[in-house]
C-alpha cells in the first residue's frame, strides 16, 4: 500500500516538474529554462556513461563466476583484494552514480562489505582520467598528496564501517 | 569518454563470438538494471537541475574567495556536498580559483567532498544500499574530505 502511494508520489511530482519546464520554455520563464536546461545538459552527460556501464555490469554478471570474485574479494580475500578494488575504481569514469550500481553487482557476487566501501571510496577519489585532470589544473603535487593521504583514510574506514555492519550481521538490501 | 564506449563494444563483441547466448542474457540483465534504477536517476536529475539553478557556479567562486579561511572551507564542503559536477567542470573552475589567490586547502574541501559526499546522488545510493548505510558513508567521507583539506594545508604551508 505504502509502496504504491509513494510511486503516485513521484510520478505526480515528475509531472509537475515536466509540466513546470514546459511552460517555462512556452512563456519564456527564464529560470524554469535555465532549470531545465540543466536537466538536459546533465541528463546527455550521464547517458554517454550509464548505457555502458549497465552493458559492462551485466557482462560482469555473466561471465564472472561467483567463486572467483568471493575467492579474490570476499571474506578470505586478504589485502590483495583491496588493491584489486583500488585499481578497479581507477578505470572507473562517471563518478559516485557510476559507483553504486558496480558495488552493488560485486558484492552480490561475493565481494565483502570492506571491500565495496572501499570501492566506493576509491571511485570517488581515484579515478585515473579525473585526476590527470586534476593534476593539470591544481599542479602534480597537489594530486600526489591528496592520494596519499586519502587512500589510508578511505581503506582505514571502510575496513571499520564493514567490520561494524558485519559483526551486526548487516546485509543490504537494496532500498531499505 | 570514448575509451568507454570502444572497451564496451569490444567487450560485448568477445563475449557474442565466445557465446551468444550468454550475451543476449548479459544485454537483457543490463537494460532491467537500468530500468529498474531509472526512477531514482530521474529523481537525481531533477534535483541537480534545481540546485545548480540555486548555487550557479559564479556564487561558488565568490564564497570559495572568503577572506577567512575557515569560513572558506565551511562553504567550499557544503557547496562540495551539496552539489554534482563532472570532472572537467569543477577542476577548470578549482584553476581559476587559484589564480584569483584562494587557497588549496579550501579547493580541497570543494573537490573531495564534490567526489565523495553525494546529498544529490542519496536517491541513487538509497536504492542500492539502503539509507542507513548511505547516511554512515556519506558522514565519514564528509569527515574525511575535511581531514583530507587539512592534510594539504599543512603541505602546502598555509596553516
Amino acid at each position: 500500500m505504502i509502496k504504491i502511494q509513494k510511486k503516485t508520489i513521484r510520478f505526480l511530482a515528475m509531472s509537475a516538474y515536466g509540466a513546470f519546464l514546459l511552460a517555462s520554455f512556452l512563456l519564456g520563464f527564464s529560470p524554469g529554462k535555465q532549470i531545465g536546461y540543466n536537466f538536459f545538459s546533465f541528463s546527455i552527460e550521464m547517458l554517454k556513461i550509464l548505457p555502458c556501464a549497465f552493458i559492462l555490469i551485466g557482462l560482469f554478471e555473466v561471465w564472472v563466476k561467483k567463486e572467483k570474485v568471493e575467492k579474490h574479494l570476499g571474506p578470505e580475500s586478504g589485502f590483495v583484494g583491496y588493491v584489486w578494488v583500488i585499481l578497479l575504481a581507477g578505470t572507473t569514469v562517471g563518478g559516485l552514480y557510476v559507483a553504486f550500481p558496480v558495488a552493488y553487482s560485486l558484492y552480490n557476487k561475493g565481494a565483502k562489505l570492506s571491500v565495496i566501501f572501499t570501492y566506493i571510496g576509491a571511485a570517488g577519489i581515484c579515478r585515473i582520467p579525473m585526476t590527470i585532470f586534476e593534476a593539470s589544473f591544481m599542479g602534480l603535487w597537489f594530486s600526489f598528496i591528496r592520494l596519499m593521504v586519502s587512500i589510508p583514510l578511505v581503506l582505514v574506514s571502510s575496513i571499520w564501517l564493514g567490520n561494524y555492519l558485519e559483526k551486526r550481521n548487516y546485509k543490504i538490501m537494496a532500498g531499505k | 569518454m570514448y575509451y568507454l564506449c570502444i572497451a564496451t563494444g569490444l567487450s560485448v563483441l568477445i563475449s557474442a563470438i565466445l557465446d551468444r547466448k550468454k550475451t543476449a542474457t548479459a544485454l537483457k540483465i543490463a537494460w532491467k538494471k537500468f530500468i529498474a534504477i531509472l526512477p531514482a536517476f530521474l529523481t537525481m536529475l531533477i534535483l541537480v537541475s534545481i540546485i545548480l539553478f540555486l548555487i550557479p557556479d559564479t556564487m561558488i567562486s565568490q564564497y570559495l574567495g572568503n577572506e577567512s579561511r575557515f569560513i572558506g572551507i565551511v562553504f567550499a564542503s557544503s557547496f562540495g556536498s551539496i552539489t554534482l559536477m563532472p570532472g572537467f567542470v569543477a577542476y577548470p573552475l578549482c584553476g581559476i580559483l587559484l589564480k584569483k589567490g584562494v587557497s588549496y586547502m579550501v579547493l580541497a574541501a570543494f573537490t573531495t567532498t564534490l567526489m565523495m559526499v553525494g546529498i544529490l546522488t542519496y536517491p541513487v545510493e538509497k536504492e542500492y544500499f539502503g539509507v542507513k548505510v548511505t547516511i554512515i558513508r556519506n558522514l565519514i567521507s564528509f569527515c574525511m574530505a575535511l581531514l583530507i583539506a587539512l592534510a594539504i594545508g599543512i603541505f602546502f604551508g598555509e596553516l
